[in-house]
């Protein structure tokens, strides 16, 4: 068995995992933080996304926005991460079974792939228009992919709950 | 049979909330839309309560904050009503005869006050200059206005789970 899959296992085993399937009110309660969380990333990307698509908040530069807005995308971030993974070990093996499952974590993959391209690309010369209204193509091109990736992380997250039932 | 499951049970014979029934991708798609709706309006709530608290954007100036923020409001809660009330039609008992969803309403009332109270302390003239109480007060009140953005989150979450069978 491959490390990976040993590790996934043996969480599922856990008693952690366990008590996330039976009790009644822990697993409703991580889907809840889960939901706080992944609302808080999806609403403050979407504001730095219109920013970058020269739509919204044009009279600060994106530079001021992201300092602003993204520590708290990065701390939801984190939140969705801790509830999403207790989620998943409490039914790890039918989550890896379900395809929207493994396609939210692909999407959520190429978002940070996207996020990692304008670093290196779209905001390589950045300094120069961090004042505009309007940002170059490549920098409006990542904004736009990335709103249209995390649409569909939701879509994905919604449809997990319909195509496998597990907590209740 | 109370007024509620009366109004439920011609609701779910209405032509509408049947295409809902009866369409798999209706409610998931819906429920996207209605997410997406609660993300924007969660976030801008939050991103102005977390500036009068002074925890994010402390260079910015309030007003530009509000500007920003608070504007999208109204045209989001549209939304929110409009994908909400499908959700109603297509699945009437599930909401109309449960008690979390009317705390999640009473919840939504509370939280638009809030917003309200935000921008009379906040962003009104005269709360410009304010006073230490002033600032004391708009302080509670971004408080009290997270704590209640989460419930309403919350309880949105637990509608599933307190649903009349």
């Amino acid at each position: 068995m491959q490390p990976l899959q040993a590790l996934i296992a043996f969480a599922e085993d856990s008693s952690l995992a366990e008590s996330i399937r039976e009790n009644d009110i822990l697993f409703p309660l991580l889907e809840s933080i889960h939901v706080i969380a992944i609302c808080l990333v999806v609403g403050s990307i979407f504001a730095v996304d219109l920013r970058l698509l020269g739509l919204a908040y044009i009279r600060q530069p994106l530079d001021r926005v992201t300092k602003g807005i993204l520590p708290l995308t990065w701390c939801a971030f984190a939140l969705a991460l801790g509830s999403g993974g207790l989620l998943f070990i409490s039914n790890a093996s039918k989550y890896l079974e379900n395809g929207y499952f493994v396609a939210k974590m692909l999407l959520i993959c190429a978002a940070g792939v996207n996020m990692a391209m304008f670093h290196l690309i779209g905001a390589k010369d950045l300094p120069r228009w961090d004042g505009a209204a309007l940002p170059p193509l490549p920098a409006r091109l990542s904004g736009g992919i990335s709103i249209l990736l995390w649409i569909a992380v939701v879509a994905c997250g919604r449809w997990i709950g319909f195509t496998m039932k597990v907590g209740t | 049979m109370s007024v509620l499951a009366e109004f439920s049970k011609w609701l779910a014979a209405t032509p509408l909330s049947h295409t809902i029934q009866t369409t798999s991708w209706m409610i998931p798609a819906i429920q996207t839309l209605h997410i997406l709706g609660v993300a924007i309006l969660f976030s801008s709530a939050v991103l102005v309560d977390l500036r009068v608290l002074r925890l994010l954007q402390r260079d910015v100036p309030m007003p530009e904050v509000t500007r920003r923020f608070l504007p999208v409001v109204w045209p989001i809660l549209v939304v929110l009503l409009i994908t909400g009330g499908l959700l109603i039609i297509g699945e009437p008992r599930r909401s109309l005869l449960n008690s979390t969803f009317y705390i999640k309403m009473a919840l939504l009332a509370l939280a638009l006050l809030l917003t309200a109270g935000v921008q009379r302390f906040v962003v009104s003239p005269a709360a410009r200059d304010a006073g230490r109480g002033r600032r004391i007060m708009a302080g509670a009140v971004a408080s009290a206005s997270l704590l209640v953005w989460c419930g309403i989150l919350v309880a949105g979450r637990w509608i599933a789970y307190t649903q009349a069978g």
